[in-house]
Order: C-alpha cells, then structure tokens, then sequence
C-alpha cells in the first residue's frame, strides 16, 4: 500500500519552509494515515528545509508518533498511578493474551493495535481504558476483552 | 461584534450578564472527560429533547446549559438544577422526564438521584451542603461547571475579561508585577517559583520579543486540575495569559497542551478565535496600544516537554531534550528569547488577584503559601474528582472530610504527591499542612496538585519500581545520570519485588539516588528518586519484607504470594465469575478452590470476596 502523495503534499503546503512547524506537520500527517509513512518523512524534510536526520529523531522521540501503520482500532491502555493502582496491569494482561500483542503491536488482519500511555487524565474514572478516541472508565479486567472487541 | 474601547466591553458585558441571570431556570449538564465517558451526552441531548417536546412556559431548551466539568467525577453523570442548586448525580437519559416533570415543574426532588451522605446515610438535596464542595474554595476553578466553556458570552457575564480591561484602563505594566509579587502567587506547575519575581525579571531584561508561554503539558499521571480548566474555563487562562503579557511587554503567547488532551484543544481554539474576532485579542486590544496573540501547540507525548526547557524546544519543533539552565529562559527562553513560562492554574489564577487586589489573595492559605491550590484526589478514595482548597489545609481534612475517606473500609496506607517528582507520605504524616515548604520538608512535593490515595492493599516497594519504570521511559536519554542511573534503580527495584534482593542492594539504591539526584541536567533527573527514597524513608520495613522474609505485605508482587481459599467460603460465586483465568472451580454454596497452576496471582478473587474467605500468603 503506498500513501496517497498528493494528500502528503497538501498537509506540507500548508507550512512550506517554516521548520518550527514539524512537529505539527508529523501530527496531522499522522492524523491523515493514522501513523507517519516513510514518503512522508523524506518530503517533510524537503519542504520544511530540515534534515531528514532531524525529522527521523524527531518522529522517534515523541511517543505520539507510529512510523508503522496501525490498526483500524487503536487501544490505549492508561497506566497513570491511579490506573495503575486500581489495576490497570490486570487489564493489559488480558488485553495482550486476547489479542495475542503487546504494546506497540498490531495484529496481522490490521484490526488492533495496542498501546500502552502515562495518564489520560481521567484518573478519577481508573482504571482507563482507550479505544481510538473513545474513553471508557472503571475498567473491570474480566470484561476488558469484550469491551474493546465491541467498541 | 468587535469591542474596540472600555465603554464598549462594559455594555457587552451588561447585555451578557442580563441574558445569563436573566434565564431564572438553568440545568446545568456536565460534559467533562469523565462524566462523557459515563454517558452525559446522552443525558444532555435527551434534556433538549423533552424540554422541546414539553414546551414550558418559563423553561425553554435553551435552560439546558452543557458545561465544564463540576469536579465530582466518581458520581458522574452530573447534572445541577439552579436557582435551588439541586444536585442529581450518576443520571441517565431516562431519568430525565421524571427531572423534567418532578423537579423542574413540581419542584419535588427525585430522592434517589440526591447525593447521600455516606455517614449520616442522608440524601442531601444542595451541592452547596455537601461536604465535597462545601469545603472548597475555588478561584482558579470559580466559573468550573457554571459556564458553557465554547461561549464568551459566558465568560462575560460572570464577570470574565474584567481584569485585563482594569489592568489596560488603570494600571501600569510595573503595577500588575508589583501586585502578582504581593500577592504572593507561587507557579502551580509544581516548582512554586514567585510568579511576580518571574514576571519582573523577564520584563527587565533588555531584548526583543519576550514570549508568553501557558504550561499545558499536565504530565504527572494522577493530575488532571489543567485538562479540566483548559477544557471548562478556557478563557480565564487566556485572560491571565493576557495579564501577563501587558506585564512583560510581550505580544505573542503559546499555549503547549498535552497530546493527550484533544477536547482541550479544541476549547481553547475555540475560545482564542472567540476573542479574537471580538477584538480581544490581536492588534490594539480594547482601542489601546496592547497587542497580543496566542497560538497552541500540541505535544507529541513526552513527558519530559513539561520541563520549561524541553517544552521550548519542543515548541520550536525540536526535540524535547531539557538543557543545563546556567542562563534561565526569563532572558534567553523560546527562540532564545525573553520568555515566560507559567503553569495554566497560575494563568487562571491571576486575573482573579488583579482583578481583587493582592491583599485578598494573600489573605488566604498560608504566610508563605498563599491562595488556594486544586488537587486532583484519585486512586482508593471514594470521592474522586477535583478539590480547590486554602493551603495549609491539613490531609486528613482533603481525604477524610472531602475525600470521604477509603473505600470498602480499608486502611488507609500512603498518599502519593507530586508525580513521578513527588513522593509517598504515611499514615503518620496525614496531619501536616499542605503547602509548597512542609510537603518538600516531609520528603514529597506539592507537584501540580495530583493526589493518589493508596490502601493497605498496595505495595509500596511495587509503587517505587512503578515510578522509576515511568521514569525509564520518559528519561530523554541526553545526560546519563538519569538515563543510567534510574534504569540501574529500576532493575534493582523489580529484583526486590521478585524476592531475590539483598540488603546490600537497598544501601546500594540510596546511595546511586544520591548521585542521579546531584548529577543529572533537569528536574526529570533530579526529582526522578524521590518516590523509591520517600518509600524507603517511610515504608522500609516493606523493603525489609521483601528481601528478608520474601513476603509482600500488599500482597501484590507476584513471585511471593499465594492466594487460597479458606473454609469459611460462602460459595456464592462472585470470585469464580471474578477470575480472569478460570482457575477458581467450585459449586454454589460450596467451598470454592484455586487451582494454583493456573493462577496468575492477580487478586481479583481476593478484591471482590466479600467475607474474608480469600487469603493472601
């Protein structure tokens, strides 16, 4: 599968030449294709007049960005300390035996992929649970399965 | 409609006020993170939808008002009916005629949606007359739940915007720093910097432009009092963004916010290209010679980009990597430029002392602590949510009398402040103060607010390789203090925690904190062994447990527990259905057995069995 180039172009156009805006072109690039291509980094480059050196250090250092494609259903297990206190270790066991995955993984139908994050900021709901932008709550891990399969 | 001079503004505030008090009935629906994921949109719309069928004379569908978050999260979905203020809590869309016809026509309360009181067992029919909001005293939270965070309108007519015009109309850019500086503001962020101090010394320093930036990269886990302002009261952070800039003599603002956070952004994109089609914002605000503007940046999710100047890279597209601050960023910050950096619960704050005068807000909290200060309680409490409290409350007071105490009528083990910079303080500790001094002297630190509640039930050596696990993967990785360093703590933690440390390895442990602490480029480094030593300050014998006697007093770690069922079982099921692997077999009214091949030693059983039948060894 090769990313649609002239949607590539469009997203860069919009900040041609302005280096400090790379963090926002990888972002909607990442919001376009839902993970970041490897066109996308080199045109990246070229456009903004930066090195592609630099835009590959950039796109592995902030956890936001996928330079792997990633499936039709994101979960993001939170592992903030109150999702971490009230279990969240539980759920992502079960997740990951479910789907057979773990963290960063995605299964080969392009179904799932699962990630783990540090807080989503719904500490008073823990233990969290994503899927895609989707936010459940009180998590039980006997049901953490089901509930992301039907989501 | 542009306000272009003071006259202007005030009559528009007039015309926004009346409209607002004017609509006597207001039902105000909760549409923050927590009670959308509970389902109050749902609520909400079905609100419009009967107030539509039902045509009320005096009640209108415009009485339905979404608003921000009103900070009960645990009862969510939240739904406030003024003037009588009554307070519906976990509503669904079906309970919604009966509000409609009940209450608002009959003026009868529906008792079961009443909160009650977990002591006294008594529904009480008044927010105001719960202990939870009772206790509080917001300022940076004041328009928190009472506004519709997506209208100015709103914002105007409980008096937003009215400080920055008092500052423009009647003050000089030197006497908003000198009352931010007398008020005794300290940044919320976490460093409790003066704000004042900060503000004077970047509008000292001779170069050009000087930035604005709001801190909105809430990245302690357990903290969310920034994502809801953000989110529920956009404009009060614009407006103290604005204050600051008049101060300083800057004209362009960011606001850095949390990858995490999406509504956020949009609120507050909402909310800037609100003021700025009203004039607000842009060239020559309210007809005078102030200009400024604000622009947000969306983090990649790094938690170290809420290091000031991490983030300032990071805003500037780079790589989030801190640098060592021997020049601060007031004088050479974002794009080497004057820059100041404060924290969103600063920002919100700030118009409030302008607009009462620092006299007021010195009055509150503490000598050197003064003001209010929201903390985010969460973890084994029963009322989780957000709290605005005076400093110098005691924590006692924030977890028994607003908190509501522990849930299941556990002990009460540990409170976890200040993030992963923080640290875990005791039972024995629960009468301090809270403030920015007694907190850091006790071995914790104030942080930005987020308060998790542990029980006995949890294990604190867990809870340090828990951290220090955090902090591995936030380390940016520049200096190697922290990058080795903490990595080498965590191995040596989760060695513990499987039973095969030694004594030596606990000595070892604090003497490496020691180096990371003194060695390491930025806060992240720096603060990064706090949690493992206030846990070996506090919770050594724990540590000792482990090592010596191989035995997890939380009965968490793994490879020290068993769990078996003892023969005082009821039979009643509830940890066959609870187990996640189907290791627990049994017969109703019998007693039930683990099978220990299969158990993955996860508690589960143990937490939902409600006669002490499941034992921990």
């Amino acid at each position: 599968m090769t990313p649609d180039v002239k949607k590539i172009e469009k997203i860069i156009d919009r900040n041609r030449g302005d280096k400090t805006a790379l963090i926002a072109v990888l972002q909607d690039i990442q919001r376009e294709f839902n993970y970041i291509p490897p066109e996308a980094i080199t045109a990246t480059a070229g456009a903004l007049d930066v090195p592609l050196s630099k835009v590959y250090s950039v796109a592995t250092f902030y956890n936001a960005f996928s330079l792997k494609p990633r499936g039709k259903k994101v979960i993001r297990i939170c592992q903030g300390t109150a999702c971490h206190i009230k279990g969240a270790d539980l759920i992502q066991e079960q997740i990951e035996k479910g789907l057979g995955l773990k963290p960063g993984e995605t299964t080969k139908d392009m179904e799932y992929t699962l990630e783990v994050v540090n807080c989503v900021g719904v500490c008073a709901m823990a233990p969290a649970v994503l899927v895609n932008e989707k936010m459940h709550g009180n998590v039980r891990c006997e049901k953490a399965l089901d509930l992301v399969k039907k989501d | 409609m542009r306000i272009d001079s003071f006259p202007k503004l005030v009559k528009w505030r007039k015309e926004c006020g009346k409209e607002y008090t004017g609509r006597k009935r207001k039902v105000f629906v909760c549409l923050g993170e927590a009670c959308l994921a509970n389902g109050s949109q749902a609520v909400f719309d079905e609100f419009k939808k009967v107030l539509k069928k039902k045509k009320l004379a005096d009640v209108p569908v415009e009485a339905a008002y979404k608003t921000g978050c009103h900070g009960f999260c645990s009862l969510g979905p939240l739904v406030i009916l003024e003037p009588e203020g009554t307070f519906y809590t976990k509503v669904k869309p079906r309970d919604v005629e009966e509000i409609v016809e009940k209450t608002i026509v009959n003026g009868e309360h529906i008792d079961r949606l009443l909160y009650k009181d977990k002591e006294t067992k008594e529904r009480v029919p008044d927010h105001n007359h719960i202990p939870f909001y009772a206790r509080q005293h917001r300022i940076a939270l004041r328009n928190v739940g009472k506004i519709d965070p997506y209208r100015i309108e709103d914002y105007l007519a409980v008096g937003g915007y009215t400080a920055i015009a008092k500052a423009l109309k009647d003050m000089t850019p030197q006497q908003v720093i000198d009352e931010v500086l007398k008020s005794g503001l300290r940044g919320r962020g976490g460093g409790g910097f003066s704000t004042g101090r900060k503000w004077a010394t970047c509008a000292k320093v001779d170069d050009e432009p000087r930035y604005v930036i709001c801190n909105g990269d809430e990245g302690d886990p357990g903290a969310f009092m920034d994502r809801t302002t953000m989110g529920s009261d956009p404009h009060s952070v614009l407006e103290g963004m604005m204050l600051c800039a008049y101060a300083v003599g800057s004209k362009q603002g960011y606001i850095y916010v949390r990858e995490e956070y999406p509504l956020a952004v949009v609120t507050l994109q909402n909310a800037i290209d609100q003021a700025r089609e009203s004039g607000l914002l842009g060239e020559n605000i309210l007809g005078t010679d102030f200009s400024f503007d604000i622009k947000i940046n969306r983090g990649g999710g790094a938690f170290v980009c809420g290091e000031s100047s991490a983030l300032m890279k990071s805003i500037a597209g780079e790589v989030g990597e801190p640098r060592a601050k021997y020049i601060r960023s007031v004088v050479k910050g974002l794009f080497d430029k004057p820059t100041v950096l404060n924290n969103v619960e600063t920002f919100a704050t700030v118009p409030q002392i302008i607009e009462h005068g620092s006299k007021w807000f010195a009055g509150i909290g503490t000598k050197k602590s003064t003001g209010t200060k929201v903390f985010s309680l969460a973890g084994k409490i029963n009322n989780t949510g957000l709290v605005e409290v005076p400093m110098g409350i005691t924590l006692k007071e924030i977890i028994y009398e607003i908190g509501g105490g522990i849930p299941k009528k556990r002990t009460f083990k540990a409170v976890q402040t200040g993030g992963p910079s923080g640290g875990c303080l005791p039972a024995e500790k629960l009468d301090l103060q809270v403030d920015f001094d007694t907190l850091t002297d006790a071995g914790s630190m104030m942080g930005s607010g987020g308060m998790i509640i542990m029980d006995d039930r949890t294990c604190m050596v867990e809870v340090a390789r828990y951290f220090l696990n955090f902090l591995v993967m936030e380390s940016c990785g520049k200096c190697v203090p922290c990058r080795e360093g903490l990595y080498q703590l965590h191995k040596l933690c989760t060695k513990v925690c499987e039973g095969k440390g030694t004594m030596e390895d606990i000595d070892l442990m604090e003497k490496m904190s020691k180096t990371i602490q003194t060695a390491s480029l930025c806060g992240l480094g720096q603060s990064g062994p706090n949690p493992l030593l206030s846990t070996l300050k506090y919770f050594r014998d724990e540590f000792v447990a482990h090592v010596k006697d191989k035995k997890c007093p939380g009965g968490v770690c793994r490879d020290l527990i068993t769990f078996t069922i003892t023969d005082e079982c009821t039979g009643c099921m509830a940890c066959v259905k609870a187990c996640p692997v189907d290791a627990i077999s049994g017969e109703k009214k019998k007693v039930h057995t683990i099978d220990q091949s299969l158990c993955t030693k996860c508690g589960s059983c143990f937490d939902v069995c409600n006669f002490d039948s499941v034992k921990i060894s």
